[in-house]
């Protein structure tokens, strides 16, 4: 079965084709870089994206803390994870790139802050 | 009055790059003013990745890469940075009037980089009849509220043009727990990128209505719904195809124009169609020490594209400066 894909890599937007066997992807074709072919198999068997969101600061120097997890997690699990983004409060400072859940709803990925918070 | 080497306005990305680069070439006496608290600019609030592929060879959200040069600029003391400095005058000998907080300030540079972003086309740009209820926001506006305030602006929106911004709007409602009805594009494509339709419109199964215009805004205090008609190629309505989308709120996400009124003030010729400096050259303007850079000079797609011009803004200026000794 071959499935039709955009790349959302980069701005390119390369038109990706996935030859799938057996929920498999085994070929790639209309990639322009890696990137695409790393892509195309994932869209295929496992859907994923980087969460952006933002975490109510609490005491700090601005509103909202802005986060992302550091890869990308199931597409399913996206409003899983904004639920418990939307229960969360940050009261410490901190630096753009440091993590405030290691292991975010046991998907193996960081939630890290993308901008700096002070008092 | 004091007298500065160089006064870049704006702490955007444009600033940023421009005033690091100009110290890189030489430039020692540096006043940076920002109208706002932070520096960073627009990318504070562009909370999405999709930045720095180009520069930094890397995925970032707009304030990872506010981030770097802040660090950057921050570092270098010869910059002196005025935030909540509000530019209201500007003259043609490049003497600069601003408030801050505890009073007016006048400040003659020998050069003067002008880094002063752009602004969003508004609902009366596009002609967009109806009332003018509450609800009605224009794209950047609704991702300031969500992602700097942490309010949100409705439940069930229709996003008028499907630039970028409208884009990553709708995406960014939608995970918010808000319902996003439509996208309503005039032409017959979209106008942002593709990679954009996927990860915010498909994903969420967000219907967008290509070729078709809204035709009228009802509601009397807020927003109730909107008319909406398909189009034909010279966009006007087809008869017989007009249908309602009740909503409480219309986002309007149609483009940007530079932000250029200060210079123009200086008598800087601005070209009236796109509200850009007239130039021949990217950065320079009519007046010989005046430089524009980044999305007031023109509307750029990348933020990386705005680093590179910035770079070379600072250059410029830093070479004008030396030049006039």
């Amino acid at each position: 079965m071959i499935k039709k894909m955009v790349c959302i890599e980069c701005p390119k937007g390369c038109l990706l084709s996935a030859d799938i066997e057996n929920c498999k992807v085994v070929k790639v074709a209309g990639a322009k870089c890696p990137k695409g072919i790393i892509y195309a198999a994932a869209e295929a068997e496992n859907p994923s994206r980087i969460l952006t969101a933002t975490v109510l600061a609490d005491g700090l120097d601005i509103k909202l803390v802005p986060v992302r997890t550091d890869k990308p997690i199931p597409k399913k699990d996206l409003f899983r994870a904004m639920e418990e983004i939307g229960k969360m409060r940050i009261a410490k400072p901190l630096r753009a790139g440091d993590t405030i859940v290691d292991n975010f709803l046991g998907l193996g990925v960081k939630l890290m802050a993308t901008r700096e918070a002070n008092r | 009055m004091f007298k500065r080497d160089l006064v870049v306005v704006g702490g955007g990305p444009a600033g940023l790059a421009a005033a690091i680069s100009a110290h890189e070439n030489g430039v020692k006496d540096i006043l940076l003013l920002e109208r706002d608290q932070y520096l960073g600019g627009l990318l504070n609030q562009c909370i999405h990745t999709g930045f720095g592929l180009d520069y930094f060879k890397e995925i970032l959200t707009g304030p990872e890469y506010a981030d770097r040069f802040i660090q950057k600029i921050q570092a270098i003391p010869d910059i002196e940075i005025d935030l909540r400095s509000f530019v209201v005058r500007l003259e043609k000998d490049k003497t600069l009037t601003y408030l801050k907080p505890g009073g007016l300030h006048t400040v003659r540079p020998k050069a003067l980089i002008m880094a002063t972003g752009c602004r969003e086309k508004t609902r009366e740009m596009v002609h967009i009849p109806g009332t003018r209820p509450a609800g009605i926001f224009s794209a950047g506006l609704a991702q300031k509220l969500i992602n700097i305030e942490g309010l949100l602006p409705g439940k069930e929106v229709v996003i008028i043009g499907s630039g970028d911004i409208g884009l990553i709007m709708a995406r960014r409602f939608t995970l918010e727990g808000a319902k996003v009805k439509a996208i309503v594009e005039i032409q017959g494509s979209t106008r942002g990128l593709m990679r954009n339709m996927v990860q915010c419109v498909e994903d969420f199964d967000i219907p967008v209505y290509f070729s078709h215009k809204v035709l009228k805004v009802h509601g009397k205090d807020r927003v109730e719904k909107v008319s909406v008609a398909k189009v034909d190629r010279a966009m006007n309505e087809i008869t017989g195809t007009a249908f309602d989308i009740p909503c409480d709120t219309v986002l309007v996400s149609v483009g940007l124009i530079p932000e250029n009124e200060l210079i123009e003030m200086a008598g800087v010729a601005i070209d009236k169609k796109t509200n850009s400096p007239v130039s021949r050259e990217v950065n320079k303007t009519s007046v010989s020490g005046i430089f524009v850079c980044g999305n007031s000079f023109k509307v750029y797609d990348y933020v990386d594209s705005v680093t590179a011009d910035s770079e070379l803004a600072g250059k410029l200026a830093a070479e004008y400066i030396r030049n006039r000794r």
